[in-house]
């Protein structure tokens, strides 16, 4: 039952960040989520965010974040298996489920929707 | 504006920024932080939920149960994009709804329903990724910057 609590701490801080660096240092969304991409893969690299996984659970896998740790975990993963050459071959192993769901159920709403306004 | 660009405008346009500036609608930096942590809480709150849920009934274990989770959550997000809810909830929540793996899905379907128009090969296909490119873009070249220069500490005996 705590990892819920948690969950929920840890998932709200990441994205008050988010907020802080949208308002105090004027940074676009865009920009917000690139930077923290950026910071998630450099804490995977330092070996840091999957202890935050095993704390906080979906706290840290939701945010975009867990994108950049995932993808260096899958990177280092497949690396050790075939060497260096792993690195471009298993960088998107991890994160497949999160991009080509984006890309499937995209195409899907596009399909299907129309723009509104 | 940047410092740089300061430096080549006139006293008189220099004047002005100032003036812009201080007129400028102060941005509620707290009450948004405040609602960006309430409403990205949240929605990782959901996704806990949903992982326990995976776990429980459909014999995930806890390192495979962030994958239906993710995909769950987008489909939610896409639907929501499409029937035209999730601009009012990210209006309000900024951060909140940006930050999470929701935001991500966000970008994709409203780039991709904005741009039907165009039809599909170039204006859903080649418009899909306008706002979710940068963050595949810089996650993938600094993962690979991160697991090189972890491969060499590695190899040099260090770690």
């Amino acid at each position: 039952m705590e990892k819920f609590l948690w969950a929920f701490v840890v998932g709200g801080t990441i994205c008050a960040i988010g907020q802080v660096l949208m308002d105090v240092f004027k940074l676009t969304p865009a920009h917000t989520t690139s930077s923290l991409v950026v910071v998630g893969s450099i804490l995977g690299g330092l070996g840091l965010y999957e202890p935050l996984i095993k704390f906080a659970g979906a706290g840290a896998t939701v945010p975009i974040s867990s994108f950049g740790n995932a993808l260096v975990k899958g990177a280092l993963m497949e690396a050790e298996r075939s060497g260096l050459i792993g690195v471009l071959t298993g960088i998107f192993e991890v994160t497949s489920a999160g991009v080509s769901s984006a890309i499937v159920f995209g195409f899907m709403a596009a399909l299907v929707f129309r723009p509104k306004g | 504006m940047s410092s740089k660009k300061k430096k080549k405008l006139s006293p008189a346009q220099q004047q002005y920024q100032a003036f812009a500036k201080a007129r400028e609608p102060k941005r509620p930096a707290v009450t948004n932080t405040i609602k960006a942590f309430f409403v990205g809480g949240t929605i990782c709150l959901i996704g806990q939920t949903l992982q326990w849920f995976f776990i429980e009934y459909f014999n995930f274990t806890e390192t495979t149960a962030g994958n239906p989770t993710v995909a769950v959550l987008i489909i939610v997000s896409v639907l929501l994009t499409g029937f035209g809810v999730y601009d009012h909830i990210a209006q309000w929540a900024g951060a909140g709804t940006a930050i999470p793996v929701t935001g991500f899905a966000n970008t994709v379907a409203s780039s991709s329903i904005e741009h039907r128009s165009e039809g599909f090969v170039l204006g859903v296909g080649g418009n899909m990724f306008k706002l979710a490119g940068s963050v595949i873009a810089y996650g993938v070249f600094s993962a690979f910057v991160v697991a090189l220069i972890k491969i060499i500490i590695q190899k040099l005996g260090g770690m």
